[in-house]
């Protein structure tokens, strides 16, 4: 049913589907993501990855700052795990 | 980087999360199975802008998130753009509820400019005639063209089709329509039975066939189309003995604000006799929220009488819905009678036994006009 499982590449750009707003919500201290049913409150380290999900870094780039936000070299399976997720529920989609 | 956390959803944490404004009660349209009062034609003093504004402002202290302009028929507010543009500016998703009458190409590049997120379109039939029927008024070509201008200003869209014996037929065709057309969300929600649905109810339930029926057909073109159409699918409380947890609890995440400046926790509330509903005219909206006796009369699981105050899924269903309850049993402390452990199923249940033995073609409907019927008239009570 889903193309869920399709890798990105390290070339591609991801960016938030445009039918969610991302951001920070001072009351909630966390990022949100809100769309048009519901309202999704994310953990640190998701919205610290969605956040650099703006259509202009590649994953490449993205995984090489986030290695030094969390200060930990081993992140990239983690991080390309998050990815599939949240490319499944279409959070996020690779910029043509 | 654990990435269970993700996924967490918002519980609320006694936050309104969700803030209905219903700018106004005026509609061109004369739905029968409208969720406006009775009586909505005797509320005249609507909010002004600068209210609206306070109103948004206010509510976004106490931790409101998704906004939705609604009534009635939002469009016919002159005043939707400057809301929706402070609504933007303080933060808001912003969503706009309406029947598509009125939403011109200038307004929507307006709308857009504003801020708004997206567009919810009420949509009753694919066919022309019938869909014009429904809604008593000539607006299904308007309604076709709107989509096609909303998608090409790209908002994203939930098609909102109430679903009754009228349309069950039209469920695949909508779909189709929907996937060309680019439309992202369709929910086909059967009708709940308040006020006019509740009024012309005997003609709308459709019987449990033609629900199993939608929902079947809503499955296939679940399989067929993926992720590019996403289709809920609102299954009735009438038919599966469990009631909804409706509003997820009274006062718990829900914050709806009449016309006139009545703060309600649901759209339906004033069905209640009797209660006194705060009014942001006259009361800071916070303490509306957190201490007014209207908004804590429901509220947590003290007011639960038997079977709900020893029942397991308490938490689950909240009882049910209040409205409902009273609406049908007299008393809103009552079990929702949709539930099968209600002493009052069988309210429930006969009802959706005749709609299997109704089948009269031309049930009469009452559509929703001034002085259709006389929502001041009360019954003497035994």
């Amino acid at each position: 049913m889903t193309s869920s499982n399709a890798p990105f590449a390290l070339n591609e750009r991801p960016e938030i589907n445009p039918v969610f707003l991302f951001r920070w919500e001072e009351q909630e201290q966390a990022y949100l993501l809100l769309y048009p049913e519901g309202i999704i409150k994310l953990n640190d380290s998701a919205g610290n990855i969605l956040k650099l999900c703006d259509g202009e870094r590649t994953i490449e780039t993205i995984v090489a700052e986030l290695k030094v936000l969390f200060g930990n070299d081993n992140i990239e399976g983690d991080v390309y795990n998050f990815m599939e997720v949240a490319h499944g529920k279409g959070w996020i989609t690779a910029k043509a | 980087m654990g990435k269970g956390g993700s996924q967490l959803k918002l519980d609320g944490d006694g936050k309104p999360l969700w803030l209905v404004l219903e700018l106004t009660y005026r509609c061109p349209l004369k739905c029968p199975w409208c969720n406006n009062p009775l009586d909505y034609d005797e509320i005249r003093n609507e909010l002004t802008t600068d209210e609206w504004k306070r109103v948004l402002r206010d509510a976004r202290k106490i931790g409101s998130l998704q906004l939705g302009f609604s009534g009635g028929e939002p469009m016919l507010r002159p005043d939707l753009e400057e809301l929706v543009e402070e609504g933007d500016k303080l933060g808001y998703y912003t969503n706009l509820i309406t029947s598509g009458m009125g939403l011109t190409k200038e307004r929507l590049i307006e709308l857009k400019r504003c801020g708004l997120k997206q567009i919810q379109l009420s949509l009753q039939h694919s066919n022309k005639k019938k869909n014009d029927v429904m809604v008593g008024v000539e607006s299904f070509d308007e309604k076709m063209s709107v989509i096609e201008e909303i998608k090409s200003q790209g908002f994203p869209v939930v098609l909102n089709v109430p679903l009754s014996r009228y349309n069950v037929d039209a469920v695949d065709d909508i779909i189709d329509m929907a996937a060309r057309t680019g439309v992202e969300y369709i929910e086909f929600a059967n009708i709940q039975y308040y006020n006019w649905a509740l009024l012309n109810r005997a003609a709308l339930l459709p019987t449990i066939e033609q629900i199993e029926y939608a929902e079947e057909r809503v499955n296939r073109a679940r399989e067929r189309l993926g992720k590019s159409l996403t289709i809920y699918f609102v299954v009735p409380d009438y038919f599966d003995g469990r009631p909804k947890a409706c509003m997820n609890g009274w006062g718990a995440i829900h914050l709806t604000i009449a016309p006139d400046g009545s703060a309600l926790p649901c759209q339906e509330a004033q069905v209640l006799d009797g209660v006194e509903f705060p009014n942001v005219r006259d009361h800071d909206l916070g303490w509306i929220w957190h201490q007014s006796p209207a908004f804590e009369m429901y509220r947590g699981n003290s007011w639960m009488k038997k079977p709900c105050v020893d029942c397991d899924e308490k938490e689950k269903d909240f009882g049910g819905c209040r409205c409902q309850a009273y609406l049908l049993t007299g008393d809103a402390t009552n079990t929702d009678p949709a539930c099968s452990k209600s002493r009052h199923f069988d309210i429930i249940q006969s009802a959706v036994e005749a709609a299997r033995i109704n089948q009269m073609p031309q049930m009469p409907l009452v559509m929703r006009s001034r002085g259709a019927i006389n929502g001041k008239m009360k019954l003497i009570k035994p």
